[in-house]
């Protein structure tokens, strides 16, 4: 079995508010990122998916159509976009980054035909990343 | 007490993706722009990762050992060649998962110093592959 990864990147912004909170408890628990002007980031996004090597082809998967797939179900619906006005999933959930890469893990599960969604890691800065490797 | 060894070595060379199981259409619907008949480069970056006891020097193995056998069977091998050309790949597509494979297995077969645990070749900043068994 081969692990492959590919990489997107996308730029987006967004805040950590929760409304059931006041002001002061929300600066206190998420800092300057509590500003609900929001701010934004350049994320770096890391799909794994493993499987067998195809004996004639040498391909896990076709990188073209992996690539395809993340920039249609992921990429598409994020890159310049403000993450907890624009796209659905962050109405309800805060965009941290442990909950993107959760989110992003359910875009793309069942997507890929022929190898398995093994992980998902985003990266909000070089410094800062999540992974989520489903619930085994 | 078990520790890990991460070394990273570096390579560029040349590779066509082509099957003679398919016909020319059906190479350049599987492979795109991989299956153009001159070939096209990559700079690879290798990553080895081996575990063993640390010993009584404070290693894992001797890194002058593990260098030495990785220039020699590994980026001698193949810096700055065509990677069809490679005994390797005389009936086998140089893909970066079988090229996985094959170091996988030249270290495994080759290098007893330490275990290893996974190969990890990246073929460009966009994309990498890992083997482990």
């Amino acid at each position: 079995m081969v692990l492959l990864t590919r990489r997107a990147d996308f730029s987006a912004s967004h805040f950590y508010y929760d409304d059931a909170l006041s002001e002061a408890e929300n600066v206190r628990l998420f800092g300057k990122c509590a500003n609900r002007n929001g701010h934004g980031h350049n994320y770096t996004l890391e799909v794994t998916v493993a499987g067998a090597v195809d004996p004639v082809s040498g391909f896990v998967v076709d990188l073209k159509r992996l690539k395809e797939i993340i920039q249609r179900e992921v990429v598409s619906v994020y890159d310049h976009r403000h993450l907890n006005l624009d796209v659905p999933e962050f109405k309800t959930a805060m965009p941290t980054t442990e909950n993107i890469a959760i989110a992003i893990w359910r875009r793309l599960e069942n997507k890929i035909d022929g190898a398995k969604l093994t992980r998902v890691r985003v990266y909000e800065m070089p410094e800062l990343y999540a992974d989520y490797c489903g619930e085994a | 007490m078990k520790a890990y060894l991460g070394r990273r070595y570096r390579f560029s060379a040349s590779h066509r993706l082509h099957s003679d199981a398919f016909n020319a259409q059906q190479n350049r619907e599987i492979y795109g722009k991989c299956n153009n008949p001159h070939g096209h480069g990559h700079n690879y970056t290798l990553d080895v990762l081996l575990s063993g006891q640390v010993n009584g020097y404070g290693m894992v193995c001797d890194l002058a050992e593990l260098d030495e056998f990785a220039q020699r069977e590994v980026v001698q091998r193949f810096d700055v060649t065509n990677l069809n050309f490679d005994r390797a790949f005389e009936n086998v597509v140089p893909t970066t998962e079988n090229l996985c494979r094959e170091i996988f297995r030249i270290f495994s077969t080759g290098f007893s110093a330490a275990r290893l645990e996974r190969i990890r070749v990246e073929e460009t900043q966009n994309n990498f592959f890992e083997y482990m068994e």
